[in-house]
């Protein structure tokens, strides 16, 4: 389903590579946490995979698609199979809590009904029935997570890519946000997800790839987040 | 396509910017109405060649002293000769006629003129315009009963040459502030693109064609240029009603200048509109090309 070959990235101007002939294959449904150290390159193997970077050696192939090879124009389709998370949400400020989700629909010309059926139903998964005509600024971090969680499911995609997303947010909160992630996981969708935090590593015991210095140093099912820590 | 989501970012997008967006559409204005200027000078040139070209060609002024003997030897002249391809008389009274009608605006002129100050001429159409040295050489100046032999179409020439120039100008003044509005309108879209940047974010990771990712964009410049082109046809109507037709009466009347008819200003403003519309849509797509990720 994902399928990196011997990818190194070098970002122009830097003398080290971001990603150094790494090497993996994630299956359709699997859970995966990429840790490291800030700069280990986690995000930039995200960014392969949505095809916002091209790597400078290597392949990659996503829902059997190799992307080396991807004109321009199919990017967008590609991007609809997934679903992306930041650790600062990316909401739009001037919609409200149902607009933001509906947005991601309206823009890939899903039909007006799809979207008023499907909106609320996403919304109330997410635990925000009450709040759909909140602006974001009205809500709390961990309720604008959600709503971005609930925009980048919304279309049911394949993968959820997540770069840090509790990295804005309290334990609790966070746990909220990774028992919804957990239920994502749960419909078949694969989720990755980037993260410093080892409270939910720890506790959640699923595959975890390691990267340091943009090579990858450990690759283990039910995993932890440091070995001798 | 989603048209009220397209129409309202549009809206958004230009009132967002509004002092751009007012400069874009003005720069765009004054190059499309000067544009037109000058294609309508252009068809105004068109117009008197038609005029006059076809008409006199060499007019032959007869001296005050001239005998009717040597009137009729001049009229023989004419009539024999194969250079020839027609002839007119015209006395004094009808010269000074015609002046009348030609300066009716400035009634001083023709108070001050006596009406024999006009002098008798023979107005001559060549067979070919060209020869007029060797039709000329006939006429000797001041010589039995001819006064002076003037070549019209030599003044035609000039004349022409500097309303060439007139037209020339303009377009060149033209072209300098299209490419003023061109860097505005880049400007001004790069301005939007940045303003719109989470919107443009988010759409392209959820996976919005790059064409409906830049069509609010193209659109906004697009209206801008149709704003701007309605602006330039509405100056041209005004410089038509409120110059041409009030200050240029007496010369139009006179068939010395054509007029600037409806016909001319509907023919150009759809030529306007699109090029107004054309050139902004262009120049908003290649911005987007070169200094927007999308
Ligand atoms: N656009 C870029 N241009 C140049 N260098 C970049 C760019 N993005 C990332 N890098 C570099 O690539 C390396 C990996 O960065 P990356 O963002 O992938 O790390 P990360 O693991 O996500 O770090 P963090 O935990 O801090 O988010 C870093 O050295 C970084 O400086
Ligand atoms: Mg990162």
């Amino acid at each position: 389903m994902i399928e990196l070959q011997h990818v190194t990235k070098l970002y122009p101007a830097s003398a080290r590579p971001a990603l150094d002939d790494v090497s993996t294959e994630i299956d359709k449904g699997e859970f995966v946490f990429l840790i490291g150290s800030s700069g280990s390159g986690k995000s930039t193997f995200l960014r392969l995979l949505l095809k916002e970077d091209d790597p400078t050696r290597g392949t990659v192939v996503v829902n059997g698609k190799t992307l080396n090879t991807m004109s321009k124009w199919q990017v967008p389709k590609l991007r609809r199979t997934m679903g992306c998370v930041f650790q600062d949400f990316r909401l739009l400020r001037n919609r409200t809590v149902a607009e933001n989700v509906a947005f991601a629909l309206e823009v890939i010309n899903k039909p007006h009904r799809t979207i008023k059926r499907v909106v609320p139903e996403v919304l109330e998964m997410v635990g925000l029935e009450g709040k759909a005509a909140r602006l974001p600024h009205e809500l709390s971090g961990g309720e604008q997570q959600r709503v971005a969680i609930a925009r980048a499911f919304v279309n049911r995609p394949l993968v959820l890519l997540a770069d840090e997303p509790t990295g804005n947010l309290d334990p609790e909160t966070s746990e909220g946000i990774m028992l919804l992630l957990e239920r994502i996981n749960r419909t078949g969708t694969t989720v990755i997800m980037a993260t410093h935090d080892y409270h939910i590593v720890d506790s959640m015991r699923r595959r975890v790839i390691e990267l340091n210095g943009g090579q990858i140093t450990r690759d283990q099912s039910r995993g932890v987040y440091g070995v001798g820590r | 396509m989603r048209v009220n989501f397209v129409l309202s970012e549009v809206a958004t997008g230009l009132r967002r910017n509004l002092t751009m967006t007012v400069a874009m559409i003005l720069t765009t204005a004054i190059s499309l109405g000067l544009m037109g200027t000058g294609l309508l000078i252009a068809g105004m040139i068109s117009d008197m060649k038609e005029i006059y070209y076809d008409k006199v060609q060499v007019s032959i002024f007869l001296a005050d002293d001239v005998t009717a003997e040597q009137r009729s030897a001049i009229e023989a002249q004419l009539s024999d000769s194969p250079e020839v391809a027609g002839y007119l008389y015209e006395s004094k009274e009808e010269a000074y006629e015609r002046f009348q009608q030609q300066f009716s605006q400035q009634p001083e002129l023709v108070e001050n003129t006596p009406p024999d100050a006009l002098p008798e001429s023979f107005r001559v159409e060549l067979v070919n315009p060209e020869r007029y040295p060797v039709v000329a050489e006939q006429f000797p100046n001041g010589q039995n009963g001819v006064d002076q032999v003037r070549d019209e179409g030599d003044f035609l020439d000039r004349l022409f040459s500097l309303l060439n120039g007139a037209r020339n100008a303009t377009i060149a003044v033209a072209v300098v502030q299209a490419l003023a509005a061109l860097l505005l309108i880049s400007n001004t879209i790069q301005l939007a693109a940045f303003n719109r940047r989470n919107e443009t974010n988010i759409m392209r990771l959820v996976g919005a064609s790059r064409w409906y990712t830049q069509l609010p964009f193209i659109l906004e410049a697009a209206l801008a240029g149709l704003i701007g082109a309605l602006l330039a046809v509405g100056g041209l109507v005004l410089t038509k009603v409120l110059f041409v037709d009030k200050t240029l009466a007496g010369p139009i009347k006179a068939g010395i200048i054509p007029p600037v008819d409806w016909a001319a200003i509907a023919t150009i403003a759809p030529v306007i509109a699109a090029a107004g519309v054309g050139l902004a849509a262009v120049a908003a797509y290649v911005t987007l090309r070169l200094y927007v990720r999308l």
